[in-house]
Protein backbone atom coordinates (compact mmCIF):
# COMPACT_ATOMS: atom_id res chain seq x y z
CA UNK A 1 0.00 0.00 0.00
CA UNK A 2 0.99 3.54 -1.21
CA UNK A 3 2.43 5.82 2.09
CA UNK A 4 -0.54 8.31 0.71
CA UNK A 5 -3.55 5.60 1.05
CA UNK A 6 -2.08 4.19 4.85
CA UNK A 7 -2.80 8.18 5.79
CA UNK A 8 -6.02 8.64 3.58
CA UNK A 9 -7.34 4.72 5.44
CA UNK A 10 -6.06 6.54 9.07
CA UNK A 11 -7.72 9.60 8.47
CA UNK A 12 -11.30 7.78 7.45
CA UNK A 13 -10.87 5.65 10.69
CA UNK A 14 -10.28 9.04 12.50
CA UNK A 15 -13.52 10.65 10.96
CA UNK A 16 -15.53 7.46 11.13
CA UNK A 17 -14.75 7.20 14.98
CA UNK A 18 -15.69 10.89 15.57
CA UNK A 19 -18.81 9.76 13.42
CA UNK A 20 -19.62 7.70 16.10
CA UNK A 21 -19.11 9.51 19.11
CA UNK A 22 -21.32 12.56 17.72
CA UNK A 23 -24.14 10.29 17.33
CA UNK A 24 -23.75 8.27 20.24
CA UNK A 25 -23.64 12.23 21.66
CA UNK A 26 -26.72 13.47 20.04
CA UNK A 27 -28.88 9.77 21.38
CA UNK A 28 -27.87 10.68 24.99
CA UNK A 29 -28.45 14.08 24.68
CA UNK A 30 -31.82 13.71 23.27
CA UNK A 31 -32.94 10.33 25.52
CA UNK A 32 -31.63 13.20 28.53
CA UNK A 33 -33.78 15.90 27.41
CA UNK A 34 -36.61 13.45 27.19
CA UNK A 35 -36.37 11.65 30.21
CA UNK A 36 -34.68 14.41 32.47
CA UNK A 37 -31.91 11.90 33.21
CA UNK A 38 -29.42 14.59 34.49
CA UNK A 39 -26.73 11.85 34.49
CA UNK A 40 -26.59 10.65 31.41
CA UNK A 41 -27.11 15.11 30.33
CA UNK A 42 -23.91 15.40 32.30
CA UNK A 43 -22.03 12.53 30.66
CA UNK A 44 -22.50 14.13 27.39
CA UNK A 45 -21.25 17.31 28.19
CA UNK A 46 -17.87 15.61 29.96
CA UNK A 47 -17.51 13.77 26.43
CA UNK A 48 -17.84 16.90 23.91
CA UNK A 49 -13.66 17.51 24.88
CA UNK A 50 -13.23 14.61 22.88
CA UNK A 51 -15.17 16.03 19.90
CA UNK A 52 -13.18 18.79 20.20
CA UNK A 53 -10.14 16.35 20.55
CA UNK A 54 -10.69 14.36 17.25
CA UNK A 55 -11.47 18.02 15.47
CA UNK A 56 -8.24 18.78 16.63
CA UNK A 57 -6.56 15.69 15.55
CA UNK A 58 -8.47 15.54 11.95
CA UNK A 59 -7.65 18.86 10.67
CA UNK A 60 -3.96 18.16 11.93
CA UNK A 61 -4.34 15.21 9.84
CA UNK A 62 -5.56 17.06 6.83
CA UNK A 63 -3.31 19.57 6.85
CA UNK A 64 -0.46 17.02 6.99
CA UNK A 65 -1.50 14.87 3.80
CA UNK A 66 -1.92 18.11 1.93
CA UNK A 67 1.23 19.40 3.37
CA UNK A 68 3.37 16.17 2.90
CA UNK A 69 1.70 13.96 -0.08
CA UNK A 70 0.07 17.06 -2.33
CA UNK A 71 -3.21 15.39 -2.98
CA UNK A 72 -4.74 15.62 -6.31
CA UNK A 73 -8.13 14.38 -7.62
CA UNK A 74 -9.90 11.91 -5.71
CA UNK A 75 -7.75 11.77 -2.83
CA UNK A 76 -7.58 15.95 -3.02
CA UNK A 77 -11.68 15.58 -3.04
CA UNK A 78 -11.65 13.76 0.41
CA UNK A 79 -9.04 15.57 2.32
CA UNK A 80 -11.16 18.59 1.47
CA UNK A 81 -14.50 16.96 2.29
CA UNK A 82 -13.37 15.85 5.36
CA UNK A 83 -11.33 19.20 6.17
CA UNK A 84 -15.28 20.48 5.93
CA UNK A 85 -16.84 17.10 7.35
CA UNK A 86 -14.71 17.58 10.32
CA UNK A 87 -15.75 20.96 11.05
CA UNK A 88 -19.85 20.02 10.36
CA UNK A 89 -19.18 17.49 12.62
CA UNK A 90 -17.66 19.19 15.64
CA UNK A 91 -20.61 21.91 15.38
CA UNK A 92 -23.06 18.58 15.57
CA UNK A 93 -21.01 17.98 18.91
CA UNK A 94 -21.74 21.46 20.19
CA UNK A 95 -25.28 20.99 19.37
CA UNK A 96 -25.95 17.80 21.38
CA UNK A 97 -24.13 19.21 24.61
CA UNK A 98 -26.78 22.31 24.02
CA UNK A 99 -29.76 19.74 24.02
CA UNK A 100 -27.59 17.53 27.33
CA UNK A 101 -27.11 21.29 29.06
CA UNK A 102 -30.58 22.00 28.55
CA UNK A 103 -31.50 18.71 30.37
CA UNK A 104 -28.95 18.98 32.96
CA UNK A 105 -30.99 22.41 33.55
CA UNK A 106 -34.00 21.27 34.15
CA UNK A 107 -35.88 21.67 37.83
CA UNK A 108 -35.50 18.00 39.43
CA UNK A 109 -38.04 15.32 39.72
CA UNK A 110 -39.58 18.04 36.37
CA UNK A 111 -38.55 16.08 33.06
CA UNK A 112 -40.43 18.54 30.39
CA UNK A 113 -43.92 18.46 29.70
CA UNK A 114 -44.93 15.26 27.78
CA UNK A 115 -47.48 17.55 25.56
CA UNK A 116 -44.84 20.03 24.68
CA UNK A 117 -43.03 16.96 23.40
CA UNK A 118 -45.84 15.41 21.82
CA UNK A 119 -47.30 18.87 20.20
CA UNK A 120 -43.34 20.58 18.96
CA UNK A 121 -42.75 17.11 17.84
CA UNK A 122 -39.24 17.27 19.02
CA UNK A 123 -39.05 13.45 19.54
CA UNK A 124 -39.75 13.11 15.63
CA UNK A 125 -37.65 15.77 14.79
CA UNK A 126 -34.61 13.82 16.95
CA UNK A 127 -35.25 10.65 15.02
CA UNK A 128 -35.10 12.16 11.80
CA UNK A 129 -31.58 13.96 12.66
CA UNK A 130 -30.21 10.44 14.12
CA UNK A 131 -31.43 9.12 10.87
CA UNK A 132 -29.59 11.48 8.92
CA UNK A 133 -26.58 11.44 10.56
CA UNK A 134 -26.61 7.34 10.33
CA UNK A 135 -27.35 7.76 7.03
CA UNK A 136 -24.84 9.78 5.97
CA UNK A 137 -21.92 7.82 7.85
CA UNK A 138 -23.52 5.25 5.81
CA UNK A 139 -23.05 6.79 2.72
CA UNK A 140 -19.28 7.92 3.93
CA UNK A 141 -18.45 4.22 4.82
CA UNK A 142 -19.59 2.51 1.72
CA UNK A 143 -18.36 5.24 -0.41
CA UNK A 144 -22.15 5.62 -1.83
CA UNK A 145 -23.11 9.25 -3.15
CA UNK A 146 -26.86 7.89 -3.66
CA UNK A 147 -26.97 7.34 -0.05
CA UNK A 148 -25.88 10.91 0.60
CA UNK A 149 -28.39 12.25 -1.52
CA UNK A 150 -31.32 11.03 0.72
CA UNK A 151 -30.30 13.17 3.24
CA UNK A 152 -31.67 16.41 1.63
CA UNK A 153 -35.25 14.81 1.77
CA UNK A 154 -34.85 14.22 5.55
CA UNK A 155 -33.96 17.82 5.86
CA UNK A 156 -37.36 18.68 4.59
CA UNK A 157 -39.50 17.39 7.56
CA UNK A 158 -37.09 18.64 10.49
CA UNK A 159 -37.00 22.29 8.82
CA UNK A 160 -41.26 21.68 9.41
CA UNK A 161 -41.41 21.10 12.14
CA UNK A 162 -39.06 23.36 13.24
CA UNK A 163 -41.31 26.16 11.57
CA UNK A 164 -44.23 24.86 13.13
CA UNK A 165 -42.84 25.03 16.46
CA UNK A 166 -42.82 29.13 17.00
CA UNK A 167 -46.87 28.92 17.02
CA UNK A 168 -47.22 25.65 19.73
CA UNK A 169 -44.73 27.08 22.00
CA UNK A 170 -46.20 30.35 22.00
CA UNK A 171 -49.64 28.65 22.33
CA UNK A 172 -47.70 26.81 25.15
CA UNK A 173 -46.60 29.75 27.09
CA UNK A 174 -49.82 31.58 27.34
CA UNK A 175 -51.59 28.83 28.65
CA UNK A 176 -48.99 27.48 31.06
CA UNK A 177 -47.42 30.37 32.52
CA UNK A 178 -45.64 28.88 34.96
CA UNK A 179 -43.34 26.96 32.48
CA UNK A 180 -42.48 29.89 29.68
CA UNK A 181 -39.20 29.51 30.72
CA UNK A 182 -39.54 25.62 29.81
CA UNK A 183 -41.17 26.50 26.44
CA UNK A 184 -38.28 29.12 25.53
CA UNK A 185 -35.43 26.62 26.34
CA UNK A 186 -37.87 24.23 23.80
CA UNK A 187 -37.93 26.39 21.28
CA UNK A 188 -34.08 27.53 21.37
CA UNK A 189 -32.95 23.64 21.16
CA UNK A 190 -35.66 22.91 18.07
CA UNK A 191 -33.81 25.82 16.62
CA UNK A 192 -30.60 24.21 17.42
CA UNK A 193 -32.00 20.95 16.61
CA UNK A 194 -32.87 22.65 12.91
CA UNK A 195 -29.16 24.08 12.08
CA UNK A 196 -28.67 20.30 13.29
CA UNK A 197 -30.11 19.29 10.38
CA UNK A 198 -28.40 21.73 8.17
CA UNK A 199 -24.95 20.71 8.81
CA UNK A 200 -25.86 17.11 7.88
CA UNK A 201 -26.99 18.35 3.94
CA UNK A 202 -23.81 20.05 4.59
CA UNK A 203 -22.02 16.92 5.13
CA UNK A 204 -24.01 15.08 2.21
CA UNK A 205 -22.82 18.02 0.34
CA UNK A 206 -19.44 17.17 0.95
CA UNK A 207 -19.84 13.76 0.62
CA UNK A 208 -20.86 13.92 -2.81
CA UNK A 209 -18.35 16.68 -4.08
CA UNK A 210 -15.79 13.77 -2.93
CA UNK A 211 -17.11 10.94 -4.54
CA UNK A 212 -18.84 12.42 -7.37
CA UNK A 213 -16.83 15.40 -7.90
CA UNK A 214 -20.38 17.54 -8.09
CA UNK A 215 -21.12 21.01 -6.34
CA UNK A 216 -24.55 20.77 -4.70
CA UNK A 217 -23.33 23.73 -2.31
CA UNK A 218 -26.45 26.57 -2.64
CA UNK A 219 -28.82 24.51 -5.16
CA UNK A 220 -31.58 25.24 -3.29
CA UNK A 221 -33.98 22.66 -1.03
CA UNK A 222 -34.95 19.35 -2.51
CA UNK A 223 -38.63 20.46 -2.57
CA UNK A 224 -39.19 24.54 -3.35
CA UNK A 225 -42.24 24.67 -0.93
CA UNK A 226 -40.46 23.56 2.22
CA UNK B 1 22.79 7.25 20.88
CA UNK B 2 23.06 8.57 17.86
CA UNK B 3 23.05 6.91 14.14
CA UNK B 4 25.53 9.85 12.89
CA UNK B 5 26.45 12.79 14.88
CA UNK B 6 28.09 15.56 13.34
CA UNK B 7 29.88 17.94 15.71
CA UNK B 8 30.86 21.71 14.55
CA UNK B 9 31.54 20.52 11.13
CA UNK B 10 33.00 23.07 8.43
CA UNK B 11 34.43 21.52 5.02
CA UNK B 12 36.52 23.71 2.21
CA UNK B 13 37.26 22.69 -0.94
CA UNK B 14 40.37 24.97 -1.35
CA UNK B 15 39.80 28.48 -0.29
CA UNK B 16 35.97 27.69 -0.64
CA UNK B 17 34.38 27.61 2.63
CA UNK B 18 31.39 25.02 1.92
CA UNK B 19 30.32 23.77 4.70
CA UNK B 20 29.77 26.21 7.98
CA UNK B 21 29.80 24.77 11.53
CA UNK B 22 27.03 21.93 10.86
CA UNK B 23 25.82 19.91 13.37
CA UNK B 24 23.16 17.28 13.30
CA UNK B 25 22.27 14.68 15.02
CA UNK B 26 20.60 11.55 13.11
CA UNK B 27 18.17 8.91 14.77
CA UNK B 28 18.58 5.33 14.02
CA UNK B 29 16.03 3.94 11.51
CA UNK B 30 15.03 7.28 10.44
CA UNK B 31 15.03 8.69 7.06
CA UNK B 32 16.51 12.36 6.83
CA UNK B 33 15.93 14.88 3.56
CA UNK B 34 19.00 16.98 2.68
CA UNK B 35 16.91 20.23 0.93
CA UNK B 36 18.38 23.52 -0.57
CA UNK B 37 19.06 25.11 -3.79
CA UNK B 38 21.90 23.96 -5.66
CA UNK B 39 25.01 24.96 -4.02
CA UNK B 40 23.87 24.96 -0.63
CA UNK B 41 26.68 22.38 0.43
CA UNK B 42 23.51 19.22 0.84
CA UNK B 43 25.37 16.68 -1.32
CA UNK B 44 29.07 17.76 -0.19
CA UNK B 45 27.48 17.05 3.89
CA UNK B 46 26.07 13.85 2.64
CA UNK B 47 29.64 12.67 1.22
CA UNK B 48 31.02 13.41 4.20
CA UNK B 49 29.34 10.54 5.78
CA UNK B 50 31.40 7.65 3.58
CA UNK B 51 34.63 9.79 3.23
CA UNK B 52 33.66 10.50 -0.35
CA UNK B 53 34.81 13.88 -0.17
CA UNK B 54 38.33 12.08 0.75
CA UNK B 55 39.08 11.42 -2.99
CA UNK B 56 39.01 15.32 -3.97
CA UNK B 57 42.23 16.81 -3.14
CA UNK B 58 42.64 20.01 -2.10
CA UNK B 59 39.52 19.43 0.80
CA UNK B 60 39.57 20.12 4.25
CA UNK B 61 37.25 19.52 7.23
CA UNK B 62 37.14 20.70 10.57
CA UNK B 63 34.86 19.21 13.75
CA UNK B 64 33.72 15.63 14.39
CA UNK B 65 31.84 12.99 12.68
CA UNK B 66 30.45 9.97 14.19
CA UNK B 67 28.69 7.13 13.22
CA UNK B 68 27.79 4.10 16.01
CA UNK B 69 30.15 6.54 18.05
CA UNK B 70 32.82 5.96 16.53
CA UNK B 71 34.97 9.10 14.82
CA UNK B 72 34.59 7.95 11.13
CA UNK B 73 37.84 10.61 10.63
CA UNK B 74 40.01 9.03 13.09
CA UNK B 75 43.51 8.18 11.69
CA UNK B 76 42.89 4.22 12.91
CA UNK B 77 39.36 4.25 11.09
CA UNK B 78 39.09 1.67 8.28
CA UNK B 79 37.81 3.61 4.89
CA UNK B 80 36.61 0.13 3.62
CA UNK B 81 34.71 -1.10 6.97
CA UNK B 82 33.00 2.52 6.75
CA UNK B 83 32.08 2.32 3.01
CA UNK B 84 30.28 -1.62 3.84
CA UNK B 85 28.36 0.13 6.41
CA UNK B 86 27.69 3.16 4.64
CA UNK B 87 26.41 2.36 1.22
CA UNK B 88 25.69 4.78 -1.19
CA UNK B 89 23.13 5.17 -4.76
CA UNK B 90 23.66 7.97 -6.85
CA UNK B 91 21.34 10.37 -9.03
CA UNK B 92 22.16 8.08 -12.18
CA UNK B 93 21.28 4.15 -12.03
CA UNK B 94 25.45 3.15 -12.25
CA UNK B 95 25.12 -1.01 -12.52
CA UNK B 96 28.91 -2.52 -13.34
CA UNK B 97 28.89 -3.79 -17.13
CA UNK B 98 27.95 -7.38 -15.84
CA UNK B 99 24.87 -9.53 -15.28
CA UNK B 100 22.42 -8.39 -13.15
CA UNK B 101 23.23 -11.44 -10.91
CA UNK B 102 26.83 -10.39 -10.51
CA UNK B 103 25.70 -6.70 -10.15
CA UNK B 104 24.17 -7.48 -6.01
CA UNK B 105 26.73 -10.78 -6.08
CA UNK B 106 29.61 -8.00 -6.66
CA UNK B 107 29.70 -6.09 -2.87
CA UNK B 108 29.92 -10.14 -1.50
CA UNK B 109 32.76 -11.35 -3.79
CA UNK B 110 34.99 -7.60 -3.12
CA UNK B 111 34.86 -8.56 0.43
CA UNK B 112 36.21 -12.00 0.74
CA UNK B 113 33.14 -13.75 0.51
CA UNK B 114 33.37 -17.29 -1.72
CA UNK B 115 30.70 -19.39 -0.36
CA UNK B 116 28.26 -19.63 -3.55
CA UNK B 117 24.96 -20.66 -1.78
CA UNK B 118 25.37 -17.48 0.70
CA UNK B 119 26.24 -15.33 -2.52
CA UNK B 120 22.97 -16.93 -3.99
CA UNK B 121 20.78 -16.63 -1.07
CA UNK B 122 21.80 -12.87 -0.56
CA UNK B 123 21.39 -12.28 -4.01
CA UNK B 124 17.80 -13.53 -3.95
CA UNK B 125 16.92 -11.91 -0.66
CA UNK B 126 18.57 -8.49 -1.43
CA UNK B 127 16.41 -8.47 -5.28
CA UNK B 128 13.33 -9.31 -3.31
CA UNK B 129 13.85 -6.59 -0.25
CA UNK B 130 13.81 -3.90 -3.33
CA UNK B 131 10.83 -5.69 -4.67
CA UNK B 132 12.63 -6.26 -8.17
CA UNK B 133 12.95 -10.08 -8.00
CA UNK B 134 9.81 -10.63 -9.71
CA UNK B 135 11.18 -8.52 -12.40
CA UNK B 136 14.03 -10.37 -13.05
CA UNK B 137 14.23 -13.79 -11.74
CA UNK B 138 14.27 -15.43 -15.10
CA UNK B 139 16.98 -13.21 -16.28
CA UNK B 140 19.47 -13.08 -13.51
CA UNK B 141 22.27 -14.07 -16.40
CA UNK B 142 21.17 -10.85 -18.28
CA UNK B 143 22.71 -7.67 -18.42
CA UNK B 144 21.90 -5.38 -16.27
CA UNK B 145 22.18 -2.65 -18.70
CA UNK B 146 19.13 -4.45 -20.08
CA UNK B 147 17.06 -3.28 -17.27
CA UNK B 148 15.03 0.03 -17.46
CA UNK B 149 16.40 3.20 -15.71
CA UNK B 150 13.68 2.74 -12.44
CA UNK B 151 15.00 -1.52 -12.51
CA UNK B 152 18.78 -0.08 -12.76
CA UNK B 153 18.64 2.36 -9.84
CA UNK B 154 16.08 -0.39 -7.42
CA UNK B 155 19.35 -2.97 -9.00
CA UNK B 156 22.06 -0.32 -7.37
CA UNK B 157 19.66 0.21 -4.31
CA UNK B 158 20.40 -4.08 -4.45
CA UNK B 159 23.97 -4.22 -4.56
CA UNK B 160 24.70 -1.29 -1.78
CA UNK B 161 22.46 -3.19 0.53
CA UNK B 162 23.79 -6.65 -0.18
CA UNK B 163 26.54 -5.84 1.85
CA UNK B 164 24.79 -5.43 5.02
CA UNK B 165 25.61 -1.72 5.48
CA UNK B 166 22.98 0.14 8.65
CA UNK B 167 23.07 3.31 6.91
CA UNK B 168 22.24 3.90 3.38
CA UNK B 169 22.89 7.38 1.45
CA UNK B 170 21.08 8.47 -1.77
CA UNK B 171 22.05 11.19 -3.76
CA UNK B 172 19.17 13.08 -5.47
CA UNK B 173 18.14 8.62 -6.32
CA UNK B 174 15.61 9.76 -8.84
CA UNK B 175 16.47 12.83 -10.33
CA UNK B 176 16.70 10.70 -13.45
CA UNK B 177 13.60 8.65 -13.58
CA UNK B 178 10.02 9.09 -14.27
CA UNK B 179 6.83 9.41 -11.77
CA UNK B 180 6.19 5.55 -11.79
CA UNK B 181 9.77 4.59 -11.35
CA UNK B 182 10.45 7.56 -8.52
CA UNK B 183 7.20 5.92 -7.27
CA UNK B 184 8.94 2.84 -6.44
CA UNK B 185 11.86 3.95 -5.14
CA UNK B 186 9.70 5.80 -2.91
CA UNK B 187 7.96 3.02 -1.59
CA UNK B 188 11.33 1.29 -1.38
CA UNK B 189 12.58 4.00 1.13
CA UNK B 190 9.62 3.77 3.35
CA UNK B 191 9.95 -0.28 3.90
CA UNK B 192 13.83 0.34 4.05
CA UNK B 193 13.94 2.57 6.69
CA UNK B 194 12.63 0.01 9.20
CA UNK B 195 15.75 -1.41 8.90
CA UNK B 196 18.19 0.73 8.05
CA UNK B 197 19.38 5.04 8.47
CA UNK B 198 18.70 6.25 5.58
CA UNK B 199 19.92 10.12 4.26
CA UNK B 200 18.86 11.67 1.30
CA UNK B 201 19.49 14.53 -0.84
CA UNK B 202 16.61 15.45 -3.12
CA UNK B 203 15.99 18.62 -5.47
CA UNK B 204 12.41 17.82 -5.22
CA UNK B 205 10.16 19.32 -2.23
CA UNK B 206 7.59 17.10 -2.47
CA UNK B 207 9.95 14.01 -2.64
CA UNK B 208 11.24 15.09 0.61
CA UNK B 209 7.59 15.43 2.44
CA UNK B 210 6.93 12.45 1.60
CA UNK B 211 9.82 9.98 2.38
CA UNK B 212 11.45 12.04 5.26
CA UNK B 213 11.15 11.64 8.88
CA UNK B 214 13.05 14.75 9.00
CA UNK B 215 14.05 17.49 7.50
CA UNK B 216 17.72 19.80 6.78
CA UNK B 217 17.49 22.85 4.81
CA UNK B 218 20.84 24.17 3.69
CA UNK B 219 21.73 27.51 2.08
CA UNK B 220 24.88 28.69 1.38
CA UNK B 221 26.57 25.97 3.36
CA UNK B 222 24.56 26.63 6.26
CA UNK B 223 22.43 24.27 7.93
CA UNK B 224 19.39 27.08 8.23
CA UNK B 225 16.78 24.54 9.87
CA UNK B 226 16.70 20.91 10.84
CA UNK B 227 13.52 19.04 12.24
CA UNK B 228 10.50 16.78 12.00
CA UNK B 229 9.28 16.95 8.17
CA UNK B 230 6.02 17.54 9.47
CA UNK B 231 6.71 20.36 11.09
CA UNK B 232 9.21 21.72 8.58
CA UNK B 233 6.25 21.30 5.41
CA UNK B 234 3.18 23.02 7.52
CA UNK B 235 4.83 25.39 10.17
CA UNK B 236 8.87 26.38 9.50
CA UNK B 237 10.49 28.49 12.01
CA UNK B 238 12.88 30.01 9.52
CA UNK B 239 11.54 32.40 7.16
CA UNK B 240 14.10 31.63 4.74
CA UNK B 241 12.63 27.52 4.48
CA UNK B 242 9.44 28.93 4.39
CA UNK B 243 10.70 31.15 1.46
CA UNK B 244 12.66 27.90 -0.01
CA UNK B 245 9.94 25.10 0.25
CA UNK B 246 6.99 28.04 -0.75
CA UNK B 247 9.19 28.26 -3.84
CA UNK B 248 9.76 31.89 -3.62
CA UNK B 249 13.43 31.51 -3.23
CA UNK B 250 15.95 29.28 -4.88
Amino acid sequence: MKVIDQEIASLKNSVSEMWSLVRQQLFNAGEAMLSGDKELAYKVISRERRVNAFELKIDSDCEDIIALYAPVAIDLRFVLAMYKINTNLERLGDFAESIARFAGNLPDGEPVDPDLIKETRVQVMLQELLEMLALAQEAFEKEDSEIASRIFLKDNLVDEINVASSKIIANYIESHPGSALIGLYMSGVIRKMERFGDHCTNIAEELIFYLDAKVMKHMGKADPKA
Amino acid sequence: MYKIDTQNVDFYYGDFHALKNISMQISPNTSVAFIGPSGCGKSTFLRLFNRMNDLIPGTKLEGKIYIDERNIYDKSENVDRLRKNVGMVFQKPNPFPKTIFENVAYGLRVNGVKDQSYIEETVVKTLQQVVLWDEVKDKLKESAFALSGGQQQRLCIARALAISPSILLMDEPTSALDPISTGKIEDLIHQLKEQYTIVIVTHNMQQAARVSDKTGYFYLGELIEYGDTRKIFTNPEKESTQNYITGRFG
